[in-house]
């Protein structure tokens, strides 16, 4: 990456986008990523020279078809195999912190 | 015991189904030999405390009459991005760390109704994102070949586990190349289906219209029989196909026993060689041309020019569908959970958990993904990259139309020093630049041993790919050319290794194993 040529990502969008992804990033994190991600996105910017109006897009490899099954009912985890893995449960159901804060 | 473990897995059915040894015989030859080696070689993440008892059942159904499938007794190992409900399932994943799945994915459930002897769990970079397993939480894997080198990635475990003779066969997964560059470094075979050709019910998610879980072996005909148990129609998986497959098993059979490619028109995708690929792989794969040449092979140069966009294409479409995969791991329901000092709402403590349970390379790429799908960018990148994708299916189309199969070296180099490239994310991204393309279009592609590179000694690996739905014929070439190659060199591959582990062979003076490691 020449100096004259800005970085196309700052600090602070990595830190929005780090915020938007839940991770809590360090600062130190957040520097070191401004500098590899900037150098990444340089590189595959380069998928614009070819993806010209006329090409359309492929989501997926092979064509796909809706998939649909009988309105039955199948075999399901029990509920303690279902909170088997929970890191924390109340009862038959998940334990989680506040989902809003005092401000909020 | 040293004799059971370097036979191949055709080689034990044989010997399980006529009683001359038993699986619990097998199996404990295999487990002795994880404990003398991987100390060493690091390839299991998970070594199965229940291999013995699977084994002796299978044993006792044998001695009862029972009608067993080919591969019954024979030892496998399980890459650790696939859930097992009786073995810790991590992804190579701190996050995930201790985790035990409450059900089996499809494809482990199929090698136990076949009776297949799971061994443990292997060695991945996280999340299978990276090409060195270097990326695990757990500490990377080793190459058999050289200890201070890596095994390839992500499925670096896999790989190393069959090259060590720990295990004749495994599974993989493979999404940019987790599969076949693996096999290229380490000198084992290694098959990425067709897309949807084998289940995912079960297999973590990395890249949902990329990922494909395959067979990991020391021969074509041994991921031939593996790849018969584990694919086909998966009601759990709605991106499975519903058709019938032919029988792999007697695809390979039919080419080792041919030895002919008399008609057959082998495409040279002049893309993917030349600048940036390791002399000593574009020497052995000129000669592995020659071979196919002589063999009666019609050798036909295609141009795949938008393959040149792979690589950019893969870097946005892999990030884009892992950061929504990912986020599932959100510290409610399984897996980690970091309370943050203080407390916290439910966002804190997810974002404390991924910051402590996430390692760098996972979150390079879910932020550049974040990044790639947010509002303003998302044509620039993520719809630019889905235009790619059909341009490469388009080159895919017309280089079919000229050539029944496909080739190029399966990785641009032999297997580098570990730590080489940890710090430089792109020149780690490059490793896959000849895999990449066929998970973008779809199209299954094989990794298979094609000589050890004169300067350096080690192995290097040729890719054969096929169009969709055709990976029947990659297991007919492709037992054809190792039947070819290994006819050239006296002896397979694996046997120059320094962890071969009946004695020492001696030394030949055939040109393509100039170099051998002394």
């Amino acid at each position: 990456m020449s100096a004259t040529n800005p970085s196309p990502l700052d600090a602070a969008q990595v830190a929005h986008l780090a915020n938007l992804a839940r991770i809590a990033l360090t600062p130190e994190e957040i520097e070191k990523l401004t500098g590899e991600l900037g150098v990444i996105i340089e590189s595959i910017a380069k998928v614009s020279e070819v993806a010209t109006p006329d090409v359309p897009a492929t989501s997926h490899p092979i064509r796909l078809a809706n998939v649909f099954r009988a309105d039955v009912p199948g075999e399901t985890l029990t509920v303690e195999q279902a909170l088997s893995g929970a890191p924390e449960r109340d009862g038959d159901r998940f334990k989680v912190s506040a989902i809003l804060g005092e401000e909020q | 015991m040293s004799e059971l473990i370097s036979l191949t897995a055709a080689e034990l059915s044989e010997k399980l189904s006529s009683r001359e040894v038993s699986s619990v015989e097998v199996t404990q030859a295999h487990l002795d030999r994880i404990a003398e080696v991987d100390g060493d070689v690091h390839a299991f993440l998970h070594v199965s405390a229940t291999a013995l008892k699977v084994a002796a059942e299978v044993d006792g159904a044998r001695n009862l009459g029972a009608r067993l499938s080919p591969l019954a007794g024979v030892p496998v190992a399980i890459k650790d991005v696939l859930c097992t409900r009786d073995m810790p399932s991590t992804a190579g994943s701190r996050i995930l760390e201790g985790w035990i799945p409450p059900y089996d994915a499809t494809v482990v459930q199929r090698l136990r109704a076949a009776k297949l002897v799971p061994l443990g769990k292997t060695n991945m970079d996280e999340f299978a994102m990276g090409s060195s397993t270097e990326h695990s939480a757990f500490g990377p894997t080793r190459n058999p070949w050289d200890l201070e080198r890596i095994p390839g990635g992500s499925g670096g475990g896999s790989a190393a586990a069959v090259a060590a003779f720990e295990t004749p066969l495994a599974l993989g997964s493979d999404t940019g190349g987790s599969i076949r560059q693996p096999a290229a470094v380490t000198g084992t075979v290694g098959m990425k289906p067709t897309y949807g050709g084998v289940s995912r019910y079960g297999a973590i998610a990395l890249a949902s219209s990329l990922d494909q879980v395959g067979p990991v072996s020391r021969t074509v005909l041994d991921a031939a029989l593996l790849h018969d148990v584990v694919g086909g129609h998966d009601p759990h998986d709605s991106t499975s196909l519903d058709r019938d497959w032919p029988c792999f098993a007697d695809a390979a059979r039919a080419g080792k026993a041919s030895g002919s490619l008399t008609g057959v028109r082998v495409g040279v995708v002049r893309e993917l060689g030349g600048e940036g690929f390791q002399s000593g792989v574009s020497s052995r794969y000129a000669e592995a041309l020659d071979l196919m040449a002589a063999a009666g092979a019609d050798i036909v140069e295609v141009s795949a020019p938008s393959f040149t966009y792979a690589i950019a294409a893969y870097y946005l479409i892999l990030p884009a569908e892992a950061s929504s995969n990912l986020a599932k791991f959100d510290s409610v329901r399984f897996g980690l959970r970091v309370n943050p000092p203080g407390g916290g709402t439910v966002e804190d403590v997810m974002a404390a958990t991924r910051e402590a349970g996430f390692g760098p390379e996972v979150k390079r790429r879910i932020i550049l993904g974040t990044y790639a799908l947010s509002a303003g960018y998302y044509d620039a990148y993520y719809g630019s990259a889905q235009k790619v994708r059909t341009l490469i299916q388009r080159d895919f189309d017309s280089a079919f139309a000229k050539a029944d199969v496909l080739v190029s070296p399966a990785a641009p180099t032999t297997a580098f020093k570990l730590g080489e490239k940890l710090e430089d994310p792109l020149a780690m991204y490059l490793n896959d630049v000849a895999t990449i393309p066929a998970n973008l279009a779809g199209v299954p592609g094989m990794g298979l041993p094609m000589g050890l590179a004169p300067e350096d000694g080690l192995p290097t690996g040729i890719q054969i790919m096929a169009p969709a739905f055709e990976d029947a014929r990659i297991y007919t070439v492709g037992a054809t050319l190792e039947a070819l190659l290994e006819e050239s060199w006296g002896r397979s591959l694996l046997s120059h290794s320094p962890r071969f582990p009946l004695d020492p062979l001696p030394e030949i003076g055939d040109a393509r194993t100039e170099g051998t490691r002394k």
